[in-house]
């Protein structure tokens, strides 16, 4: 963490701990939210801009992308509002070729005077750093898509729904909470819509509107000088508010009353139960540590999918490109083309997913351009592919772009980020309670919790939300203190069974961070729940 | 150029605060100029430079506030931006923990700013890459790195008359080198207010070498060992320490720095010998001397011989507990001994010598207990000598438990705005290997 972020962690509030100051934009008042924005022909005019001047200074390639964010958050603590937050950034970034290397630059003067300044700032950073590129720059091939345009299928725009609607809904999941035994609670709710518009060199124009939701919570009970806290249960997901209905039909029943929720989230309804879980934490037993089986509820799975397998297979960190940051990975290229590297079990199949309905990932193209899609990653067990984007195909003899290319905002160079990586659902028939029943000893893990891999991506440590001990195919209790240790291909080689398509769900982060300068993106990770062979769990208690 | 001088700030925020008819009114503007380059495969990946400005309007009617924002400075535009926080003011709920602004305040000088930092060209930047490029390629490895830099400003002023400006300058720099047998990593890290002091040719010799030496790295089993960490390492997990110290989560029992009835403030909770505080004006990192609401900043002691001296109280709190406040620091400061790195490995008998340590997560927050890895350099000392390479370690380790069995302290290093010493620690926990070179 560099010092400003420590400085700033330090003296903010808890609500304010959770929102990355890179994804503020200006202030503005709720009903700008609902101003059109420019329209798409004067885009079109202004992209132009950037792509002839670029060619003219003899660019071989430029894109540009005009985006406008509009993000609104609000926060909560127990019966107060602690902000409410509505946010706009606009501007462009210009991409180029030059001397056979990248260039880029951006500004906030979307005219095309300012538009011209950037893409010439853009040619001459491309034309300065190419004294130092050994190799030019090759891009797959693309199809020329012409005028399109994508949007995220949604039933109620959050920009649409009054804040006083919002803010009553925290508020009464924070009632709720308070009301069955906890000491605190603070709650928050994540809106975000990109209106991000491409052009290229190699003629698409695309337009797209990209909305995103993430309601949570965190409730804290105190008792005999403990404190435990359960966060919600909830996943961000690539929706509109009507996330927020709480649709019974969208809910699951998980062991000892937990409630799960699929498309759907009642947040009143988690909070409760929140909240008298948070005070059994208190005094739940302390894990004996050893090895189990575990059972991993997939809002929790979605974390250890993410770290040990959608970083690993990300080409740019295969490649080297992420070696000083986030690192390398141990899915090296020549496992990949050994065509028998065994990531996991033979019931072990994961797909890469730019398309998927209701996912963090999903848009129509990409930031330059490429038509998303959905392909294979692992294969029974088998590593069959990775995540790459133009100007890496090449470099693993592919002649098309998986479409993973990303930047978080307009004035940010797109680079590879992660797409949707799910474990897909078993075949045949499976319950949670029938998994449950068929376990000895093991631990049920519901929630997102601790998390920590290393930079080639073998060792990590996960802890979660709530732990219950499996006795004989029984819940037998809460447990404390759990966190499991593994190694990234004897965990996955020792999957053994995967619940059915009606137990799946998505986990999903807002705040996926890699590269220098650091950029986050929204990813979301699909799975049922899934049973894990002879797992290491360590006790994580400690007196001090 | 994104900065404005000190007297360009006033007659802009002065103009600005000229259009307020609030109640009460508090203006920030601040701005940057600064530039980056990257590289990795012994080549550039990407570069980019930044300039920006932007002010912030926060108007108040009784005990309700609105915030607007803009960054643009002609009349028009100062006065759209605080009409339109006057309307959101009017516009808001009241918000019970609403404070006054403050009054004029008198601040230090700060000694942030250096010309020679703001004055970085692209082509110093490329000159910073290339003097890592060429030397790793001649020691048969490959660079991956990232150079940061430039300018900053910030004012404030608001309606009770006071006035705040700062302009500061920062570079920051970090390298990884990896041997190209696979084998073998070393990383480095450099920040500085002053780029005078920065020797790119020489922190990247120092990522080489380690690098260099970190080849094959044998397994050792995990347990519990003695471990120097280097000042990057130690300031992973004193950071952890540092975010415990607010004194709202304190009081209201969610903290390690709460306990039954109370909080820890006036215990001594590690090694007598541990002294922690913020200074601004130090002079290896200094900070601005006034913080986000207009307080002045100086030098504040957190923990003395071991005990806690101080917990950071907002304005807010403070009240509510009839006590000043105490703002949060805008630096870290740990006191050290005269042990170079060198005096530290001597003086051990058997013990692990860390350089980084990497993903640190909080498992535990009741007990600061961490979680994370060793990475670019972990080294097996047998007596008093460097033996080999060891491969890295997963901890899980409390801040609070590492500074109850301190051994020794070393010279204090910059890192991340920071001060940190070398720390010879006992009976740390690795609890299991990493393959990860």
């Amino acid at each position: 963490m560099k010092r400003r972020n420590f400085v700033q962690m330090a003296g903010m509030g808890a609500g304010a701990l959770m929102v990355p100051s890179m994804l503020l934009g200006n202030s503005i008042p709720t009903e700008a939210l609902l101003e059109p924005g420019m329209d798409t022909l004067v885009k079109k005019q202004l992209a132009d801009v950037a792509l002839n001047t670029a060619k003219s200074l003899g660019a071989t390639y430029a894109d540009a992308r005009i985006g406008r964010y509009l993000n609104q958050y609000v926060f909560t603590r127990e019966e107060k509002v602690q902000n409410v937050v509505n946010t706009e950034s606009f501007g462009i970034g210009v991409r180029v070729i030059a001397n056979g290397t990248w260039g880029f630059a951006s500004t906030n003067d979307v005219t095309d005077s300012g538009i011209k300044k950037a893409t010439q700032e853009a040619v001459a950073i491309a034309k300065a750093n190419s004294k130092f590129q050994k190799e030019p720059v090759v891009l797959a091939p693309v199809d020329s898509y012409g005028e399109v345009s994508w949007k995220t299928p949604l039933k109620k725009d959050f920009k649409d729904v009054p804040v006083s609607e919002k803010v009553d809904l925290l508020l009464t999941a924070n009632a709720a909470a308070m009301n069955n035994g906890a000491s605190y609670v603070n709650s928050a709710l994540f809106m975000v819509n990109e209106q991000k518009y491409f052009a290229s060199t190699e003629g698409s124009y695309i337009d797209q509107d990209v909305h995103r939701i993430w309601p949570t919570f965190g409730v804290t009970a105190i008792g005999d000088g403990k404190f435990k806290t359960r966060q919600a249960m909830s996943a961000p997901m690539g929706m509109g508010y009507e996330y927020l209905d709480g649709l019974e039909s969208e809910k699951l029943e998980g062991p000892a009353g937990l409630k799960l929720y699929r498309n759907s989230y009642d947040i009143i309804e988690d909070a409760t139960t929140a909240a008298k879980q948070a005070k059994e934490m208190l005094t739940a037993k302390s894990v004996d540590a050893g090895k189990y089986d575990l059972v991993l509820e997939p809002n929790h799975l979605g974390l250890t999918i993410h770290e040990s397998v959608g970083h690993p297979t990300e080409l740019d960190r295969v490649l080297g490109y992420e070696a000083n940051y986030a690192g390398t990975s141990f899915a090296t290229i020549d496992k990949w083309k050994s065509g028998d590297f065994k990531y996991g079990s033979d019931i072990v199949n994961i797909v890469a997913d730019k398309v998927q309905q209701g996912s963090l990932g999903a848009v129509g193209w990409d930031d330059e351009g490429v038509k998303t899609k959905q392909w294979d990653i692992i294969r029974d067990g088998v590593l069959v592919n990775y995540q790459a984007i133009r100007d890496q195909v090449k470099m693993i003899d592919q002649n098309e772009s998986h479409g993973c290319c990303y930047a978080q905002s307009w004035n940010d160079v797109q680079f590879q980020r992660m797409p949707n990586i799910s474990l897909e659902a078993g075949k045949e028939p499976y319950s949670i309670s029938e998994m449950i029943k068929d376990v000895e000893k093991g631990i049920y893990i519901a929630g997102r919790g601790s998390y920590s891999i290393d930079q080639q991506r073998y060792n990590f440590q996960f802890g979660g939300t709530v732990f219950y001990e499996i006795k004989d195919g029984k819940i037998v209790g809460m447990l404390n203190d759990v966190a499991y240790q593994s190694n990234t291909q004897e965990f996955w080689n020792s999957c053994a069974k995967i619940c059915d398509q009606s137990d799946y769900r998505l986990f999903g982060s807002f705040f996926d961070g890699k590269g220098q300068p650091s950029q986050v993106s929204a990813v979301s990770h699909g799975s049922a729940t899934t049973r894990f062979n002879d797992i290491n769990v360590i006790n994580t208690g400690r007196n001090v | 150029m994104g900065i404005f001088s000190k007297e360009e700030a006033r007659k802009i925020l002065e103009k600005a605060m000229s259009f307020s008819t609030a109640d009460a009114c508090v203006i920030n503007l601040s701005g940057s100029d600064s530039g980056n380059i990257r590289y990795a495969r012994n080549t550039v990946s990407t570069s980019g430079s930044q300039s920006n400005q932007s002010m912030a309007v926060n108007a108040s009617f009784g005990k309700k506030s609105g915030t607007a924002t803009i960054d643009e400075f002609d009349d028009a535009s100062l006065e759209k931006v605080v009409r339109r926080a006057e309307e959101l003011a009017k516009l808001s709920p009241e918000n019970p923990e609403f404070m006054e602004p403050l009054g004029p305040q008198s601040y230090d000088e700060s000694k942030t700013y250096v010309e020679a930092t703001a004055n970085i060209t692209p082509e110093y930047r490329a000159e910073v890459a290339n003097s890592s490029i060429s030397p790793a390629v001649a020691n048969d490895v490959t660079a991956a790195g990232f150079l940061d830099g430039g300018a900053g400003f910030s004012a404030m002023m608001n309606s009770n008359g006071l006035f705040a400006y700062n302009k500061s300058t920062n570079v920051e720099f970090t390298v990884t080198m990896r041997t190209n047998d696979g084998t073998g990593s070393g990383w480095v890290t450099r920040d500085y207010n002053d780029i005078t002091k920065f020797d790119a040719a020489e922190a990247s010799k120092v990522a080489i070498d380690k690098a260099v030496m970190s080849r094959e790295a044998k397994a050792i089993e995990p347990g519990k060992y003695t471990v120097i960490l280097e000042p990057s390492a130690g300031l992973g997990l004193l950071q952890g320490l540092g975010r415990s110290i607010d004194a709202r989560s304190a009081d209201e029992g969610r903290s390690f720095m709460s306990k039954e009835g109370g909080t820890k403030l006036g215990e001594k909770i590690v090694d007598e010998r541990v002294n922690l505080w913020s200074d601004p004006l130090n002079e290896e990192v200094p900070a601005a001397t006034w913080d986000g609401e207009g307080q002045p900043l100086k030098k504040t002691t957190w923990i003395e011989n071991g005990v806690v001296k101080n917990l950071a109280y907002g304005r807010y709190w403070a009240k509510q507990k009839g006590v000043d406040p105490v703002p949060f620091p805008s630096n870290f400061i740990m006191g050290g001994g005269d042990a170079s790195l060198e005096d530290l490995i001597k003086s051990t008998k058997k013990g692990i010598l860390v350089t980084r340590l990497w993903y640190i997560r909080s498992v535990d927050p009741q007990t600061l207990l961490y979680t994370g890895l060793t990475r670019d350099g972990t080294f097996y000392i047998e007596n008093g000598k460097i033996k080999y390479p060891v491969k890295n370690f997963r901890f899980n380790e409390s801040p609070i438990i590492m500074l109850n069995n301190l051994e020794t302290l070393g010279k204090q290093v910059r890192v991340d705005g920071s001060l940190i010493p070398y720390m010879k620690i006992r009976d740390f926990t690795f609890t299991s290997l990493s393959d990860a070179v």
